[in-house]
């Protein structure tokens, strides 16, 4: 057994046992989840591309990896730190165990750590780099940037054949997002945030601003082109979807202590006071002060830190989320979200009709 | 005035509803007060914390009948009621009351989840109707009002078929069948057994992963699930019988938020306000899932939740009753974050059941839909081997040797052994995937079960030298004790543990807190374990006592010992000790981490109680509040060093060694019944020669009269003495002398005693007390009692006791002899505490802990207004092929109590829910009984049949007795099997209506609560 290390910025080690094979060291920026099921939805979702993600619950791949839960093609995440890795998988969906999905893939991972320590010291000192190394190594690389340019697809691929069109701007959007559109009868174009222009071509009925990794600044150059397509179709960000949109409208983003990652983080619906339960996933926020002349108001807060988690627009038909309303992984209570965004293009649609 | 609360309990336990009410209730309490309102209690179960009086502001002892309720309402005039809180029986009594009209006569508002809700929840048509609505689907079943109806839907849809009588608890009355022939009588005892005459009858879904939820919602419309649990055991055990495991370990993401959604698709349509049990059997092989169940208050699994996650259901389900939204409530763990949050574990939590067999060896062990648990043991700790292992060794129970060639039999009809059955077939080389093909145990469980076969074989390998730091670590991670290793290795335990610290292998200890470290959490909840580092600060305090648990609810051991620990630790904080609690019962209030001022959920034992002593410099430990379990356990800490607080293991020695105690006995000339104690079967035979028979045959250190037996001739000793083997020598033989048995609870300082009064048994010497109904204050003489206390003082003197005790006396015409003295609080202390109103505990404590201002010959003698009868509760439903006859043995799960002006008024509550006794069919007196003729002149395999069959009374010990008794229970009968609690009955019957009486103490008798 290799003994491989953990060891953060500012130093603090931590032990473990290593996989094989590593391309010593490796490093990258690192988070934890909290979430007890979900590790493959994780580990492929293209808002973790180049992170090293901790997991707080301490058996992970009980049920190993399946054909259905992929979030991309490939892992996205750049290292794993677990407590337990099952060597085995335990279900009858199960095409092979999460032991051997990562060495497949190549992807390093550490076991036998005490998670809950690094938890608490990614919670108390931030995120930040770390590197995973067979001997105790400072991280020397600074933070990642512009992550997006290297999940984002390269060229539109249409998917489904229903009436609507809804377009889907790709920047790392996880499948289950397109699946989810999908589910509701529509005909999807995924357009790269990179080939915006094609949209005005396309007259979608709606568009959806996908998640990403990192941090949504990294979308500037492309922020006027953002801002015309949701002046001109009714619009659902999600995630960094959503910062997008804010900084669009020309608000800004600021970066939080450790962000939000896990299935259980409270939102409160302002409109409603309702409260649900959603899937998370973020190290930036929009910046509620900054929104003054953006014409858009937030609808949607975090219940334990009262962070922004919705924006809806003024007067056009905009609307965004900072969680995941496709959840996978994490509850699925807010697909209604997904439902508003359909009631918004067709009322857009009577609108039009009757002009 | 501030809005007075009703809160009904839930009683007596009972296999199926025990101690997680008396948690719950204790929540539901304090929510309440803590809101400022005017709480009256009523629960007629004396041994909970949540009848103390003060949990409420006014504390009923009374009948769980509508009757009662009723009297109470009528005196106290409550502007609402809470019954969420109290299991099925308090429901039931909230859907009755509702029916006959008598909330809305006295315009009394039901907090929390509706009736109609309540009854779409239980009624198993309404259920099912509700589901086919929301689209849920649910096995393929019928409501059945017929056997015949019952036989055609089960040739329609084919064997096996599960039956579910409505509206009872613990599947009361229901099974599992194969065949026709095993049909009738399920059926037709099913449907006596549910109180609307049906069952519902449903195809079996045997080996689906049974999974449950444990979910909240508020008026707005908020749900939230605080935790979902995964049975070891597939679909076929009662989820109460099974292995549960926290969180799901084999569901995929998409499988866990499906079963999530449907919960709350289901709780929302209820509109169920507070805490919501849903329960699903999901198909291993594909995403199809059956919702099987729908428990609409708390219950046993979120008591289990509640402890497994740190989230406090019971008590934020009382703040939603009262209007409160889960985003405006606290998490009181992290004081930050809010109570609309999911918890996250970073552990793994294990239930375990803790059954009654190794009291009840002519039980039958077979686990079905039927819940024969009497309590459970839950461990914590980062890896499921190691959690299993410390739920074991919290069961406090040594399991017996299985038979090598019979393993298999426990597998396709699981016992409550199956889980060591398949442990040994690993052992023997069987894989997991065969014991996977026989039980439908998912691979993943067995696969953990193997890696701890695969350390026994590699400690087995072992020897002292050869025994690495890293096997030995492995082998602490994955939970063996250095009891377990030690025998694995052939070597003593005390080798072990210094093996152990020669490597610097310690215990670790970890916070639960509800959110996986993510926020920070300022908690007392903390576990042990071997894997990472600790982060658990010792208590900063110049003073701290442990208070030894008594582990899982088991017959003879019950929720009196945790009333007993609970309030020790009330009155040691008062003294300004730091207080911390080790014990392992999820169901319990000791283990409510609000409780103590830190929790350690842990297994008793000597190795983990040393690691704390170190840990935490603890100055006291407690061990006369923990039942038997703790007490035990005094001689192994007191050898290592462990300062305890009281007595010294020589004394307990001096009163529990059946030599020494005689002999002391006789030195301060007290009369004890003539008896020997025997090393041998030999020395027994011998030394019965000498004695006049009956004798009564018993071991030492006993738990509940476990093993004790009346003999009447050397035939049937030699027979008893048959089924012994080496373990239960020494026996004790007593001559068995005919006579009334009474019985004090004692707080004395080595000097002093303070007796409140005497209990006085109902049925004579040879019933085990914990099956005798008693009287307190008694009915003695007064040089009877004069003479008792004289006997309590010079034992208490002799031995320089300091602590609470508890004496036992046989009474005859000519002498007072002296029983037994057990050196701890017993069952019946919070009885004698509640009805004097004098807090037998608070005083001991303050003794033990050395509280200088407190004086026992200060205390003042307590007046009685009331009088009041216990008597004991037995599970009978659940384990209908025993034989209940009163004997030496105790039986009973728990205990009731009532409250009258006269011993016949009391008794009149004690019986109120049965008819009377000369109606119609109602009672079958057995000839040869001479006390009176039979009200029924049907023989008896008819009159058994009839729907009025209520009453049986047979005191014999024939076989055609015992069959009749058995055979009557079955049938959910009444049965008196024992002259003195018959006539008990009888004197009950002249009695008119009573007024409801609250425990002395209460507010409205005028004495001011702190």
């Amino acid at each position: 057994m290799q003994q491989g290390y953990l060891t953060l910025q500012d130093g603090q080690q931590f032990q473990g046992e290593a996989s094989e094979d590593w391309a010593d060291p490796i490093e990258g920026e690192i988070v934890f989840f909290t979430g007890m099921t979900g590790y493959q939805e994780v580990l492929t979702d293209p808002s973790y591309q180049g992170q090293i993600v901790v997991f707080t619950y301490p058996l992970i791949g009980n049920y190993g990896i399946n054909e259905d839960d992929f979030e991309s093609e490939h892992p996205q995440v750049k290292g794993v730190v677990m407590l337990h890795c099952a060597e085995t998988a335990s279900h009858y969906k199960a095409t092979t165990s999460l032991k051997d999905y990562l060495h497949d893939k190549g992807v390093p991972f550490l076991t036998n750590v005490d998670t809950r320590e690094v938890t608490k010291a990614i919670r108390t000192g931030g995120t930040r780099q770390a590197a995973l190394a067979s001997t105790p190594k400072k991280p020397t690389s600074t933070q990642m940037t512009n992550q997006i340019y290297q999940v984002k697809g390269t060229k539109l691929t249409t998917h489904g054949d229903g009436a609507d069109h809804i377009v889907l701007i790709d920047f790392g959007s996880k499948h289950s997002i397109l699946h989810h559109l999908l589910e509701k009868g529509v005909r999807v174009t995924v357009v790269p945030f990179t080939e915006l222009h094609a949209i005005d071509e396309l007259k979608p009925d709606g568009v959806v601003l996908s998640n990403g990794p990192g941090d949504p600044k990294d979308v500037a150059p492309y922020l006027s082109k953002i801002k015309h397509v949701l002046k001109s179709f009714p619009s659902l960000g999600i995630c960094l979807g959503h910062q997008v949109i804010a900084l669009a409208f020309g608000g800004e983003t600021k970066k939080l202590s450790f962000g939000h990652r896990g299935a259980n983080h409270p939102v409160k619906d302002l409109e409603t006071g309702s409260v649900f339960l959603t899937s998370q996933n973020h190290n930036y926020v929009v910046d509620e002060e900054s929104l003054a002349d953006t014409g858009l108001h937030p609808y949607l807060i975090h219940v334990n830190d009262q962070s922004l988690e919705g924006l809806k627009h003024d007067k056009l038909p905009v609307l965004s989320a900072q969680f995941h309303p496709e959840a996978n992984p994490g509850p699925e209570d807010a697909y209604w979200l997904f439902e508003d965004f359909f009631k918004q293009i067709t009322a857009t649609k009577g609108e039009k009709a009757y002009v | 005035m501030s809005k007075k609360i009703l809160i009904i309990g839930s009683g007596p336990i009972l296999i199926g509803q025990a101690a997680e009410f008396d948690y719950s209730g204790t929540q539901g309490c304090l929510a309440l007060k803590e809101e400022g309102f005017n709480v009256v209690l009523v629960n007629n179960n004396p041994a909970t914390i949540m009848t103390d009086t003060t949990m409420a502001d006014t504390v009923y002892c009374e009948p769980l009948t509508v009757n009662s309720i009723e009297a109470i309402i009528k005196k106290e005039q409550p502007d609402a009621l809470l019954a969420g809180l109290g299991g099925q029986t308090a429901l039931n009594l909230a859907v009755e009351l509702d029916k006959q009209g008598i909330l809305s006569k006295y315009n009394i508002e039901l907090l929390g989840t509706s009736v109609t809700s309540i009854q779409k929840g239980e009624d198993r048509e309404l259920f099912r109707e509700l589901m086919s609505e929301l689209s849920q689907p649910v096995p393929e079943s019928e409501v059945i009002e017929t056997v015949q109806g019952a036989k055609d839907f089960a040739r329609k849809v084919g064997y096996p078929v599960i039956s579910r009588p409505a509206y009872t608890l613990g599947g009361r009355g229901g099974g599992i069948v194969d065949y026709e022939s095993e049909l009738e009588e399920l059926i037709h005892n099913g449907l006596k057994a549910s109180p609307i005459g049906q069952v519902i009858l449903e195809k079996s879904i045997a080996g689906f992963k049974e999974v449950e939820y444990e979910v909240m919602r508020d008026h707005n419309g908020t749900c939230i699930s605080v935790c979902n649990m995964e049975n070891f055991d597939p679909v076929g055990v009662h989820t109460g019988d099974s292995i549960v495991v926290a969180p799901s370990q084999t569901l995929t993401d998409q499988e866990y938020q499906m079963l999530r959604t449907a919960a709350f698709t289901i709780i929302s349509e209820l509109e169920v306000v507070g805490g919501c049990n849903v329960q699903f059997a999901l198909d291993p092989n594909s995403n199809q899932y059956y919702v099987i169940e729908v428990n609409p208050r708390v219950s046993r699994s979120s008591a289990l939740a509640s402890k497994a996650t740190g989230y406090p259901i019971a008590k934020m389900a009382t703040k939603l009753a009262l209007g409160f939204t889960l985003d405006e409530l606290k998490n009181p763990l992290t004081g930050t974050t809010y109570a609309s949050f999911e918890p996250a574990l970073d552990y793994v939590v294990v239930k375990f059941p803790r059954w009654p067999f190794d009291k009840f060896s002519e039980a039958d062990r077979k686990l079905g839909t039927k819940m024969k648990a009497t309590g459970e043991v839950m461990a914590i700790d980062r890896t499921l081997e190691g959690a299993f292992q410390k739920a074991l060794a919290s069961l406090d129970q040594s399991i017996p040797e299985l038979d090598p060639t019979q393993l298999k039999t426990h597998l396709t009809q699981p016992t409550d052994l199956r889980y060591f059955a398949i442990l040994d077939l690993l052992r023997q080389g069987e894989t997991i995937e065969q014991i996977h093909k026989e039980t439908a145990i998912d691979l993943f469980f067995l696969s953990i079960l193997q890696n701890l076969v695969k350390i026994e074989n590699k400690l087995k390998a072992c020897t002292t030298e050869t025994l690495s730091e890293e096997l030995l670590q492995l082998a602490k991670v994955y939970g063996f004790t250095d009891a377990s290793i030690a025998k694995l290795v052939q070597t003593s335990e005390s080798t072990i543990t210094q093996k152990r610290l020669g490597y610097h292998l310690y215990p670790s200890y970890k916070m639960v807190d509800t959110c996986a470290a993510e926020f920070e959490a300022a908690t007392n909840y903390v576990y042990a374990t071997y894997s990472g580092v600790n982060e658990i600060d010792p208590l900063p305090s110049a003073k701290k006592a442990l208070i030894v648990g008594a582990g899982p609810i088991r017959i003879g051991q019950g929720v009196e010992f945790d009333y007993s620990a609970v309030k020790a630790i009330e009155t040691l904080k008062e003294l300004g000790w730091s207080t911390i609690m080790i014990n392992n019962n999820p169901e319990t209030v000791s283990t409510d981490y609000e409780t103590a001022d830190r929790l350690y959920f842990e297994p008793i034992t000597k190795e983990i109680i040393e690691a704390i002593v170190e840990h935490e410099q603890i100055d006291q430990v407690y061990t006369q509040f923990g039942g038997q379990t703790a007490i035990n356990l005094a001689a192994q800490l007191e050898e290592a060093g462990i300062p305890l607080a009281g007595v010294s293991v020589d004394t307990i020695a001096q009163l529990e060694d059946r030599e020494q105690f005689y002999s002391m006995l006789k030195s301060l000339d007290i009369p004890h019944i003539p008896g020997a104690v025997c090393h041998t079967f030999d020395e027994a035979m011998f030394a019965a020669s000498s004695y006049t028979y009956p004798l009564l045959c018993r071991p030492s250190y006993v738990i509940g009269g476990q093993g004790m037996v009346k003999v009447n001739n050397e035939h049937e000793l030699k027979g008893a003495l048959a089924g012994t083997d080496a373990r239960h020598y020494p026996i004790v033989l007593d001559e068995f002398i005919t006579g009334q048995e009474a019985e004090v609870d004692l707080v004395a300082d080595g000097e002093h005693i303070f007796i409140p009064e005497i209990m006085e048994h109902v049925e004579p010497a040879g019933i085990h007390s914990g099956d005798s109904m008693a009287i307190f204050p008694s009915t003695l003489d007064e040089d009877v009692k004069a003479t008792i206390k004289e006997y309590a003082s010079k034992i208490v003197q002799h031995t320089d006791y300091k602590g609470i005790m508890n004496i036992q006396f046989l009474l005859t015409e000519d002498a007072v002899y002296v029983l037994e003295v057990n050196p701890r609080a017993s069952r019946t202390v919070p009885i004698v505490s509640k009805v004097s109103n004098r807090s037998l505990i608070d005083l001991a404590t303050r003794v033990l802990a050395g509280d200088v201002s407190s004086h026992l010959n200060q205390v003042q003698p307590p007046e009685f207004e009331h009088v009041a009868v216990k008597y004991p509760l037995f599970s009978a439903h659940a384990l209908p092929e025993l034989d209940h006859k009163l004997n030496a043995n105790m039986k009973s799960t728990g205990e009731g109590m009532c409250l009258g002006g006269t011993v016949q008024e009391a008794l009149a509550k004690v019986f109120e829910h049965l008819p009377h006794f000369y109606e119609e069919h109602v009672s079958f007196v057995e000839e040869g009984y001479s006390h009176m003729e039979s009200p029924s002149q049907l023989p008896f395999s008819e009159w058994i049949q009839t729907d009025q069959a209520s009453i049986y009374v047979n005191d014999q010990q024939t076989t055609e007795a015992m069959e009749r008794r058995i055979q009557a229970l079955k049938y959910g009968v009444t049965v008196f099997s024992q002259k003195e609690t018959f006539e008990a009955y009888l004197a009950s019957l002249h009695v008119s209506p009573y007024l409801p009486a609250p425990l002395p103490g209460s507010l409205n008798e005028g004495v001011k609560l702190g």
